[in-house]
């Protein structure tokens, strides 16, 4: 007799994928669909997909969605959990162009009123969607197809830190950032995207989850090569931690 | 029943409130801060949402959001700040979202002033932001019938999924006028009147009932199929939804062309020019999206009818509708101001004086 010892999460549709070989968004939307379904919610969820990679998310999360304009996520979900209320879970899922650059006036204000959503932030230190230009977290010397030569600090400024700049603000409620780079990590990003739903539900305040994240394609590099490159450029300038949490 | 002395921007916001809006997202600035204001004191009365947004864009996206879930939400502003909501509106036209946009215009372009200015008409009804999309355009002419249009405004938007946006320049919202406000609607957010709304769907519920509120379609075959719902949707708007006003048409031997607070002030001069035997009639355009064109050719082409004069607190920006609709069949002149200075009584009256002396 045979006997279900996997199945894949009543929280993604079956449509599939149209992320890259080797792209981590795959692994962090079962992530986030798992911790869903384990809250047994009852359809009480409803996510914001952003601009950039993930702009088809409403297509694999299989609850109610929104895609928002570029960088509007966190304005959008504002807007829908005014309506909804504590019962009802809302988060956004985006990207470091989105939220890192034409989004930061809604993710900090968002923060700052501590409007109770959890932002689900993948950080690749690139533009995907786009064909890999220089985005607010590229990393400094890191080339890409707008800064051919290196990301220069001197010229456009180092990379921003969104965890450790959310961090600061009064209103947000639990900042971790996490990796998906192993299995001990893609535990533990569970764990961090799981607190930030309870905390939620429990009607606490703002809270985010940065995923740092390969983008395999555009770095130009093998996946196996990416994982590598992640955790040596990085998560050096990018430290996993916890960097707020009102609770502990 | 009684008629009450109330501001305009105030009487906008409760007849909104008593059509049933429970979601105000806005940003201040001059000339419609009242209106934020009043919606903050009186939103909490009847357990409703007031929320002061970081700009004008995050306004408009907490809009989206709102009216996504199938609520009645409703944002204002000014014309600066209606430029930076184009991006929403555009995406609230595209994912087909009804809800309520005030305009109340102020000079221009950019920073302008914030006197009264009819100067956003096109922005208004021809676009504004990006894509083929229609907003259902409307102008009041006074407090009184910006409360009656507001009452079935939200009704509209559901019945077609379209923003309705409003264009009324700032003396609508500055001046105090007695107005009649209407009873207070009882609205719930009923999911069989909105399926396509996000309400609460589970996995396994029907997938096409899944909400998903959204304007990407990225295939070509997709999209267009898109957009032949939208535009079908706009075709009925235009044969269902023009409305206009006449005034002393009936053997006028010329026709005024005017919009908002400028047609008021074209009546009066409509008034004194009688008295001294001039002919003058008026179309008032109230929905100008869809522009209510038969309304003007069947006035223009009336027998006694000699020219048009079209008068406007702009360069002259309706006035193009105007010519579409008359096509070359009859000569049009043109009176306006730009930069708030409305036009007079008397500068319409010598207006029509030196177009009927041939000048």
């Amino acid at each position: 007799m045979s006997q279900v010892v996997f199945e894949k999460t009543q929280y993604l549709t079956d449509k599939q994928f149209h992320y890259c070989p080797g792209c981590n968004h795959g692994i962090i939307h079962r992530l986030v669909a798992e911790v869903i379904d384990e809250m047994d919610l009852d359809g009480k969820v409803i996510g914001v997909a952003p601009v950039g990679c993930s702009v088809f998310a409403y297509d694999y999360f299989n609850c109610d969605m929104y895609e928002a304009a570029h960088g509007r996520a966190p304005a959008v979900a504002t807007g829908v959990k005014r309506v909804v209320g504590d019962d009802t879970m809302v988060f956004t899922y985006q990207g470091d162009g989105d939220l890192a650059s034409i989004g930061t006036a809604e993710i900090v204000h968002a923060a700052h009123r501590g409007e109770k959503i959890v932002t689900i932030f993948v950080n690749n230190a690139i533009y995907g969607m786009t064909g890999g230009q220089m985005a607010p977290t590229t990393l400094v010397g890191q080339k890409t197809t707008t800064s051919p030569r290196g990301r220069d600090e001197a010229w456009c400024g180092a990379p921003i830190r969104v965890a450790e700049m959310l961090a600061q603000i009064p209103g947000s409620y639990y900042i971790e950032r996490v990796a998906v780079n192993n299995t001990a990590n893609i535990v533990k990003a569970k764990k961090a995207i799981a607190k930030a739903f309870r905390y939620q539900k429990e009607g606490k305040g703002f809270c985010l989850v940065e995923v740092l994240s390969t983008c395999p394609t555009n770095w130009g590099l093998s996946p196996v090569e990416a994982m590598k490159w992640l955790e040596e450029n990085m998560i050096p300038y990018y430290p996993l931690g916890v960097y707020k949490d009102k609770e502990a | 029943m009684a008629l009450t002395l109330m501001k305009g921007s105030e009487a906008i916001a409760e007849a909104a409130i008593r059509a049933g809006a429970r979601y105000f997202f806005g940003y201040p600035i001059t000339p419609q801060t009242e209106i934020p204001e009043y919606m903050s004191a009186r939103m909490p009365e009847v357990g409703g949402c007031f929320l002061q947004a970081e700009s004008e864009v995050a306004a408009i996206n907490m809009i989206y959001g709102a009216a996504g879930t199938g609520a009645r939400a409703i944002t204002s502003s000014s014309s600066p700040g209606i430029s930076l909501k184009q991006e929403g509106i555009s995406y609230c036209a595209g994912a087909q979202l009804p809800c309520v946009i005030l305009n109340v215009m102020r000079g221009g372009p950019g920073l302008g002033n914030i006197q009264a200015s009819q100067g956003d008409y096109m922005q208004g009804v021809k676009g504004g932001g990006n894509g083929d999309y229609h907003l259902l355009t409307y102008a009041p002419a006074s407090v009184q019938e910006a409360i009656d249009i507001m009452m079935f405004a939200f009704d509209k938007a559901e019945q077609y999924r379209v923003p309705v946006l409003f264009l009324a320049d700032g003396i609508i919202a500055q001046m105090m006028e007695p107005v009649e406000m209407p009873e207070m609607v009882d609205f719930k957010i009923d999911p069989e009147k909105k399926p396509w709304a996000c309400t609460g769907w589970k996995p396994g519920d029907d997938p096409a009932k899944r909400g998903v509120i959204n304007s990407i379609y990225i295939d070509t075959e997709s999209l267009t199929e898109h957009n032949e719902v939208l535009q079908t949707v706009y075709k009925e708007i235009v044969a269902n939804e023009q409305k206009w006003e006449y005034y002393n048409t009936e053997g006028a031997e010329f026709i005024i062309t005017a919009f908002g607070t400028v047609a008021r002030i074209a009546k009066s001069a409509i008034d004194e020019l009688k008295k001294e035997g001039v002919k003058v009639g008026l179309v008032r355009p109230i929905s100008v999206w869809p522009f209510p064109y038969d309304a003007v050719r069947e006035a223009v082409m009336a027998d006694s009818v000699k020219a048009v004069l079209d008068v406007e607190l702009n360069e002259g920006q309706m006035l193009q509708d105007v010519k579409l609709a008359i096509n070359g069949a009859k000569p049009i002149d043109f009176f306006g101001h730009y930069g708030s200075q409305m036009p007079t009584v008397d500068e319409v009256k010598a207006k029509i004086i030196s177009m009927k002396e041939g000048k």
